[in-house]
């Protein structure tokens, strides 16, 4: 960490430490003290107690471990007595925050990733930006995470309530999770939408493999024209293709029903597999071509030499190798459908509800917690689903690093 | 291999020269290319691009009009809407036969719809009319019967007008074998009687797919005998006495007696079942959207409209769609612009640490990305409501008072920062990919040649990262101008986009040419920046995850 920075000079004590220190507990106290009702009492209490920390932190415990647990227990301590036991929670928190903000000014560790030349102007700026790049990071993953407690909510409330904040248990439940599972207006979307994502994918990864592998070839006539129009779904925004899909598949549909007598039911399925089939088809290609675009011809060659014919070359040879960004192709084009709700609002009928349709109509009608529970779930699955991208990110790079180039 | 000096054209070892046989191969692959390439290509043809100029086509279309008022229409078309006065009576004539011929299909109701997005109140005045329209037909149907009750009888114009062989097939004809015979017209009946004959036509049509009842059995419209009316009154007797047929006795002594009946004057029929009839501007509006193409739909999308003194503003408060497309574009930028301020900080960092520190950071940026919209929109309606997270941490805080909680959310505010959430990965990750690209010793070199902080970023940094700044910003701006659900869900009446209205006329109001030409509109703009887009960074560069 600190290579190239051999010496940090250590900070002033008086004149850097404990003013700084006073300044970060000036903030805490205040925010503390509103809490309470007192923010006067707060203010100056925070700014001793935290000057007074950072005093003895830096004077007289060098070993940083032992320095922010016995923080953390103290300040736990303080706050079990203030405010039970979210208090001593928050008092966890708070503690080890300011020791590590007390150890991070006392040992010259801001400095340590700013070269030794760097002015004092120099290192504020810098830790300023990491700071407000952190709050970024916070604005893009803390809606995601509040959703996660909500969805345990005893209540129907869609904040905080004062008992989960007491971390009482009596302020949580499953009850969200229960609804989700029990209700039929969450099963019945649940289960259109595993029947209607995983046949979407099916055909677009099966039809849009073989394209890519075709459009990988040498001589392609046309090829701009034609990777143009396959990735168009990708670049028409969603509620123009949901209207066009709208005007041209009811009329498929009267004719499907007309001139083939199948059920409406039946009809509705189709027509939604289909429009989600078409939006998922350009993540297959764009992720299938990247793949091939890496993949080393010699190989096929060297199989038709040994005898292969083109079939069996491409199941036992270019398949495996390209697996990895068929996969994620194919995942792309199953969280495409699995998430897709305009397309489906306008083609669908009521028997192909599916879940984010149902998602959307309970936000824009009868709001219900149950929304969060559902939320969390579908996190926890993109989670998985994120992770197994990357993986087969990884093992494709070293698949096609093992191969001569 | 040999030693010959052979100094012909290279050969293949069949034979063959050897460039007719490369020829022949790279054929062969071309074919098998394609070959591999055409069920994709013609998947997306049918479902995709087909429903896209489908959209495209109905935009402009506009059919309805001369289909249900084909007579009325040819008509009107000679009328002059300058003189202030309504059409004459032969228009109201071919209205009453159209009229009451749309009435039997229900097709008068479509119209009214159609024509009232142009001339509110034209629908109600089109069901109105539709009710009482029989009436029309049914005082011919009295004169003609009372002349000769065979006229009752279906058979009878079954006889009249429809063709020998048809007459014959509909005799074998019984219910039991499935489908009817397709109805063929007499050719001198449609000589002779070429209204009624029409109106017929489309009575077979009916009765045949939809009643499936047989049409020699079946009442007559009423309809048919104001058609045969006007018909007879305008036959001449020679073009009449070649109508052969059962029926031809009947039809000649018709036709000596209509000239005698006392004319029925339609227009006051149709003023008395309702006054707009009467008015010029209910006119002028079929005639202005008699064409069956029409720039109507894409005037109406720019708050303009075609009135008879040419093409001008709609009034005042009935312009939206140019307030809409203006607030969609303005929005769009500010979000883009906040993406790019949110975003160019950290793909920065992610591209200047170490990778290890960098691939955990990545995380937070590609979670929000894999997590599904309407879970993100949802944590957002939470956090943003009046009762939910932010406000009651600033309530708790107490900078904010319990009884003035800030309105967040269904305003344009929440709009933009939901959106500006959901769009910044889209913004974070192309100019991370074009950031990592730039080797840091760049920035060094600035600095040791004596530029400041400031300098070395602004003249040696950002010129390379312009790239992906373009990529970044173009990307989020064309999806943030077709977003529909987030503004939809937190936009309230104040942040909707164009698309919440494209919604609104195919769910709500079913004014689908119009949705179609906002649609179109919205397309060409896509389509334009996607050009742009395809210049800076090449289509074929889109990279994912």
């Amino acid at each position: 960490m600190s290579i190239g920075h051999p010496e940090i000079p250590k900070p002033s004590l008086t004149g850097f430490t404990v003013p700084l220190m006073a300044v970060a507990g000036l903030l805490l106290g205040y925010v503390v003290g509103t809490a309470k009702g007192q923010p006067l009492l707060g203010l100056i209490a925070g700014a001793a107690v935290a000057a007074a920390l950072g005093f003895v932190l830096a004077s007289f415990v060098p070993d940083r471990r032992v320095g922010r647990l016995g923080t953390a227990v103290v300040a736990a301590i303080a706050g079990f007595v203030m405010a039970g036991v979210s208090g001593a929670v928050v008092g966890v928190i708070i503690g080890l925050i300011v020791s590590w903000f007390a150890y991070w000014l006392s040992t010259g560790d801001y400095r340590s990733t700013v070269p030794v030349y760097a002015t004092a102007g120099d290192v504020l700026w810098h830790n300023t930006f990491k700071l407000i790049c952190g709050l970024i990071f916070f604005f893009l993953i803390a809606p995601i995470v509040v959703v996660l407690p909500l969805s345990f909510n005893a209540q129907d409330f869609f904040t905080f309530t004062p008992e989960m904040l007491a971390f009482d248990p009596e302020g949580y439940s499953l009850k969200h999770y229960r609804d989700f599972f029990n209700n039929p207006d969450w099963t019945r979307p649940l289960k259109n939408s595993f029947i209607i994502a995983p046949l979407a994918t099916i055909i677009s990864v099966s039809l849009g493999t073989l394209a890519a592998i075709g459009l990988s070839q040498s001589h392609v006539p046309g090829r701009r024209a034609i990777m143009a129009i396959l990735i168009s779904p990708m670049i028409v925004p969603l509620i123009i293709s949901a209207t066009g899909m709208f005007f041209f598949y009811s009329k498929l549909g009267n004719w499907m029903e007309g001139n083939l007598g199948l059920s409406q039911d039946f009809i509705g399925y189709v027509k939604v597999v289909l429009a989600h089939a078409v939006l998922g088809i350009p993540f297959v290609i764009i992720t299938v071509t990247a793949t091939l675009v890496g993949f080393d011809r010699s190989l096929t060659r060297a199989a038709a030499n040994m005898g292969a014919g083109p079939v069996r070359t491409f199941f036992k040879v270019q398949m495996p190798l390209i697996l990895p960004g068929v996969i994620s192709g194919g995942l792309f084009a199953f969280i495409t459908s699995f998430d897709e709700v305009v397309v489906v609002l306008f083609v669908g009928s009521a028997s192909q509800k599916t879940l984010p349709w149902q998602m959307f109509t309970g936000l824009r009608e009868q709001i219900s917690p149950t929304i969060l529970a559902v939320a969390t779930v579908l996190v926890t699955f993109s989670i998985i689903l994120l992770t197994t991208v990357e993986l087969l990110r990884r093992r494709s790079e070293r698949l096609r690093g093992m191969s001569p180039t | 291999m040999s030693d010959t000096t052979d100094t012909g054209p290279m050969r293949a070892a069949d034979g063959t020269p050897l460039k007719k046989s490369l020829a022949r191969a790279l054929r062969r692959q071309k074919l098998r290319a394609l070959a591999l390439i055409a069920p994709l290509l013609f998947f997306v043809l049918v479902t995709f691009v087909v429903p896209i100029a489908d959209m495209l086509f109905r935009s402009v279309e506009n059919q309805i009009v001369s289909d249900t008022l084909p007579h009325t229409v040819r008509l009107l078309s000679s009328w002059d809407s300058s003189t202030g006065e309504a059409p004459d009576e032969p228009v109201y004539a071919a209205l009453a036969v159209d009229f009451q011929a749309a009435a039997e299909e229900k097709n008068h109701t479509k119209l009214g719809t159609r024509l009232n997005y142009e001339n509110p109140g034209l629908s109600s005045m089109f069901r109105k009319t539709g009710r009482g329209a029989d009436d029309i037909g049914k005082a011919s149907a009295k004169r003609l019967t009372e002349l000769d009750p065979a006229w009752k009888d279906g058979a009878t114009w079954a006889a009249l007008l429809g063709s020998d062989d048809w007459l014959a097939n509909m005799a074998e004809w019984s219910k039991d074998d499935g489908r009817q015979p397709r109805f063929s017209a007499r050719a001198e009946a449609t000589s002779a009687l070429p209204l009624t004959s029409d109106v017929y036509t489309a009575f077979a049509r009916v009765v045949r797919t939809e009643d499936k009842k047989s049409a020699v059995e079946t009442k007559p419209w009423p309809v048919l005998y104001t058609a045969l009316e006007q018909d007879l009154a305008t036959a001449s007797p020679e073009a009449l006495a070649a109508v052969g047929g059962p029926s031809a006795g009947l039809l000649q002594a018709a036709g000596a007696a209509v000239p005698g009946f006392e004319p029925i004057s339609y227009k006051q029929a149709f003023v008395d079942m309702d006054k707009g009839w009467g008015e010029v501007d209910s006119w002028q509006t079929i005639q202005s959207y008699a064409a069956r193409y029409t720039p109507g739909y894409f005037l109406n999308a720019v708050d303009l409209e075609k009135s008879p003194d040419g093409i001008q503003q709609r009034p005042e408060q009935q312009q939206i769609y140019l307030m809409l497309f203006w607030r969609t574009i303005w929005m769009s930028m500010l979000i883009t612009f906040c993406c790019l301020l949110l975003g160019y900080p950290v793909a920065w960092i992610l591209a200047n640490l170490r990778a290890s520190t960098a691939n955990v950071l990545m995380i937070l940026v590609l979670l929000p990305f894999w997590t599904s919209l309407l879970v993100r929109t949802s944590a957002w309606k939470v956090m943003l409501q009046q009762q939910g997270v932010i406000n009651d941490i600033l309530v708790w805080l107490g900078l904010v008072d319990d009884a003035s909680r800030l309105v967040l959310i269904n305003n344009q505010f929440g709009t933009i920062v939901a959106m500006t959430h959901i769009l910044l990965p889209f913004m974070i990750l192309p100019l991370y990919s074009v950031m990592k690209t730039i080797p840091p010793s760049y920035l060094r070199a600035a600095k040791s040649l004596g530029a400041t902080n400031w300098t070395a970023f602004w003249r040696v940094y950002f010129p390379q990262s312009v790239p992906g700044i373009g990529a970044g910003s173009i990307l989020c701006y064309i999806l943030a101008i077709g977003y529909y659900i987030t503004p939809e869900l937190v936009g309230g009446t104040q942040g909707v986009f164009i698309s919440n209205r494209i919604a609104f006329h195919i769910s709500s109001s079913l004014n689908w040419g119009l949705a179609a030409a906002l649609g179109t509109i919205l397309l060409g703009a896509v389509l334009l920046l996607y050009y742009v887009y395809d210049k800076i960074v090449g289509i074929d560069n889109v990279k994912l995850g």
